[in-house]
């Protein structure tokens, strides 16, 4: 095995990290230009980064393909990660562009395990926008950094002419210790973890979508926008041995379970009815014709952990805040590496796929 | 073709005329302004079968029970 | 979900697979005409819990599937106009014309946007009454009333920027169409249960006679589609061909009368092209004179024709029943869902599309990824 993250492979031996004709049967190359698609964290994302990013920057950091590199000074592991937020609307209930900008960050921080300790904030801002806004947004940052413990050290502003930007974009970067010696990553995974899955699925996709010009309608679905590097690291601290963890982002459950998959090389094995969905996510999915496990969240994860530390790690996690409605979907095993299962409400087993693009709301 | 669900009705707007009638329809909770021209006899708490914004049939719930029926009739 | 859930229950679903066996002694052939429902049987694997001797084919009921190639490239003319707010469901928005697709028109600059209803197409032209709003108005009977509510809504409120690209089209024809073709090999129908809630069934009894052919109006849950089966097997079994209506809950035999009252006002019916099966006499809607006011081919040129479908692709047979999916040379490789070669594999609900999504072998495993994990 050589994926010990501790190992450093001379620069010779990293390999390109996909053949692209086993990835994915459409080359980039048919698109000349990049759709919306492009961003939506399905497989046309997926092809960006495996025909453009990484080739380009190639190294064993961006290789591991992690939420946050991990970076090592003699004896001090840190995690370091960045993200764009791009939200529109700005507001939305439940968040803003800027709790999302920092609870974002510290999520991909936490998924190494890491305890976030700083962040930078850069801002893209469209000539026009009300200072008001602005204020409201930075405010939220302030309120965000603050909870989850982080200071915001380092930032940066921009003003494009109007037109040129969609109000406002943030990027965040941040970085994080890691205090433990767990090598938390898709190539810990192994066959017979169990997965656990933090909370119900699919708010944070509905409540932006609740908002939309054209698709509008009315819920009290809330954004389930949060930081969650404490229930982490409550779990790290129980000396839970934590194999995998990811966050619930573009392309929801199912991206995130198909990367560890292929990242891991094993089949996961997902059940339906273990999945929790509140109604009124069902409801709108159903409305518009969408899948739950597609929709995007910003305050939910998967763990992946040894089958007999099951009901501790769920005793742990149903005692925080965030992590009450914890539960166990499914498990990872050999069978066909790179693939997950489904088994249907009603009982058949399925391929779970990854989404070409954004998840359009089907009507007829 | 024709992705239809099922909505509850919350509450009717006052229109004379059927062609401008809408109901505000919900759906597990997600709730949304819903045209009753093709339903005019649906009431307030009546179940709607909806598509593109449009009730297409109220829900019997009689029949709604009929598979379950068939199925025990089946078994025997 | 009340009227849901309870559809999509294990136990009951397997308690009906264990009764439809129980009456299969021989093999058949079904379709299902409608494309939500090969999604619901695909997504949720209710052919896996049949009998081997039952085959399901899916039929060309996806109206995005099989809106033709012209009509998409006269959509993606329009809506990449700077004066035009161009409004579609979005399943229509991957569909490739002949060389592009709205979703293109859009990173390039159209203002495309995706709408729930055809009412929100009216609303959004009274909104904006300096651009021109145009509703890509796809569907079968069950979107039509919907459809012909916002042209006499537009009318009434004497809203003059908002008109409409018909490529409605209707079921009854594509059914006949299917039956009477040479190869055919469909046994017995499960007709769409949304398109029935606005039509009724009225026009399936003669069918159903003349083609000697049982048809069973059916509903979209998994319990539905299963019940669907069975009584549709029952009649195969017992040599028995009629119209029997599943979904009582939400159709009768009549259909809604308001409904088709907003259709005959606004529509009249019209052939129609359909891609993967050509052009079909009576099977279209297009506005009647009295709404030509609203039509968009009119304010906007009508569409040229002579676009042509790649010669690789079969959807024309998958259309039909007479091939699956996975028998197609292209299916997964030149033809994905990125890059969709025919109407089938373009909306979530084509037959290809439910196949690539949910039953295609993964890719392959990928060992050069762990080897190169720092």
């Amino acid at each position: 095995m050589t994926d010990d993250i501790n190992t450093v492979i001379e620069p010779g031996l990293v390999r390109p990290v996909i053949e692209p004709a086993l990835v994915c049967p459409a080359p980039i190359n048919q698109h000349s230009q990049i759709l919306l698609a492009h961003g939506g964290g399905g497989r046309l994302m997926q092809q960006l980064l495996d025909t453009v990013f990484l080739p380009a920057f190639a190294n064993p950091l961006l290789n591991a393909r992690h939420d946050s590199a991990v970076i090592e000074f003699g004896t001090t592991r840190l995690a370091f990660t960045t993200d764009s937020y791009v939200v529109q609307p700005l507001f939305f209930p439940g968040g803003d562009i800027g709790s999302l900008a920092v609870n974002g960050t510290i999520n991909d921080l936490a998924m190494c395990g890491a305890r976030p300790l700083f962040l930078s904030a850069g801002f893209i801002i469209e000539e026009g926008l009300p200072m008001e806004t602005l204020q409201r947004v930075v405010t939220s940052m302030r309120h965000a950094a603050h909870a989850a413990g982080v200071t915001i050290v380092t930032g940066d502003t921009k003003v494009v002419d109007k037109g040129k930007g969609d109000g406002l974009f943030i990027n965040t970067a941040g970085i994080g210790i890691i205090e433990h010696t767990l090598r938390i990553a898709p190539g810990t995974v192994q066959s017979g973890d169990a997965i656990l899955l933090s909370g119900d699925i699919g708010r944070h996709g509905i409540a932006i979508m609740a908002m939309r010009e054209g698709l509008n309608f009315e819920s009290t679905i809330e954004s389930d926008c949060a930081a969650l590097a404490a229930p982490v690291l409550e779990l790290i601290q129980a000396g839970i041995d934590i194999h995998c963890l990811r966050d619930l982002t573009r392309g929801g459950l199912a991206a995130a379970l198909i990367e560890i998959a292929e990242a891991a090389c094993l089949q996961i094995d997902i059940e339906e009815s273990l999945i929790p969905v509140v109604q009124e996510v069902q409801g709108a999915c159903e409305l518009l014709g969408l899948d739950p496990l597609h929709v995007a969240n910003e305050g939910r994860f998967v763990a992946f952990i040894p089958a007999g530390q099951v009901n501790q790690t769920l005793d742990i996690l149903r005692r925080h805040p965030l992590g009450q409605e914890a539960c166990l979907i499914g498990h990872a095993q050999h069978g066909t590496a790179g693939r997950v299962t489904l088994q249907t409400r009603i009982g058949v087993q399925r391929i779970v796929d990854r989404l070409s693009g954004e998840q359009l709301p089907r009507i007829c | 073709m024709c992705l239809a669900i099922p909505g509850k009705i919350l509450s009717i707007t006052d229109e004379d005329d059927d062609l401008l009638r809408t109901a505000r329809v919900s759906f597990g909770g997600i709730v949304k302004e819903i045209s009753l021209a093709g339903v005019p006899e649906a009431k307030l708490g009546d179940y709607v079968i909806v598509h593109a914004g449009f009730a297409l049939a109220q829900l019997d719930e009689q029949e709604a029970q009929q598979v379950f029926t068939t199925l025990r009739q089946m078994e025997q | 979900m009340k009227f849901v859930d309870e559809y999509r229950d294990k136990d009951a679903a397997a308690r009906m697979a264990a009764v439809i066996a129980q009456v299969t002694t021989r093999p058949w052939t079904i379709m299902e005409i409608c494309g939500g429902q090969t999604h619901a049987i695909v997504k949720y694997g209710v052919d896996q819990l049949l009998p081997d001797a039952i085959t399901l084919v899916h039929g060309p009921g996806c109206p995005v599937c099989v809106t033709p190639v012209e009509l998409i490239d006269k959509a993606l003319e329009i809506a990449a106009l700077p004066e035009v707010i161009f409004c579609s469901f979005g399943d229509m928005l991957r569909v490739p014309g002949s060389h592009r697709d709205l979703l293109t028109v859009k990173a390039n600059g159209g203002d495309v946007r995706i709408v729930y209803a055809p009412l929100d197409a009216v609303k959004l032209a009274q909104r904006h009454p300096e651009k021109q709003v145009v509703f890509f108005a796809v569907g079968f009977e069950t979107t039509a009333p919907a459809t012909a509510l916002a042209v006499l809504q537009a009318s009434r409120l004497n809203i003059t920027n908002f008109s409409m690209l018909v490529a409605h089209v209707c079921v009854p024809p594509a059914i006949v169409t299917i039956l009477s073709a040479q190869h055919n090999q469909v046994q017995g129908f499960l007709a769409a249960g949304h398109v029935c809630t606005v039509m009724g069934y009225t026009e399936y009894e003669p069918l159903a006679q003349r083609y000697r052919t049982p048809i069973i109006v059916t509903g979209f849950e998994p319990l539905d589609i299963l019940h669907g089966i069975y009584l549709c097997v029952k009649q195969l079994e017992e040599g028995r061909a009629s119209v029997e209506n599943q979904y009582a809950r939400a159709v009768r035999r009549e259909g809604s009368g308001e409904a088709q009252q907003l259709i005959t006002e606004v529509f009249e019916v019209t052939p129609r092209q359909w891609r993967g099966l050509g052009a079909i006499a009576d099977s279209g809607l297009g506005l009647r004179e009295r709404y030509a006011g609203f039509d968009a081919l009119r304010r906007f040129g009508a569409a040229a024709s002579g676009a042509t479908t790649p010669t690789e692709c079969i959807s024309g047979l998958v259309l039909q029943g007479i091939k699956k999916p996975q028998e197609c040379p292209a299916f997964g490789k030149r033809c994905t869902p990125e890059q969709p070669l025919g109407a089938p594999m373009v909306s979530s609900e084509g037959a290809c599309a439910a196949y690539y999504r949910y039953r295609r072998q993964p890719p392959h495993s990928r060992p050069t990824l762990q080897e190169t994990n720092p």
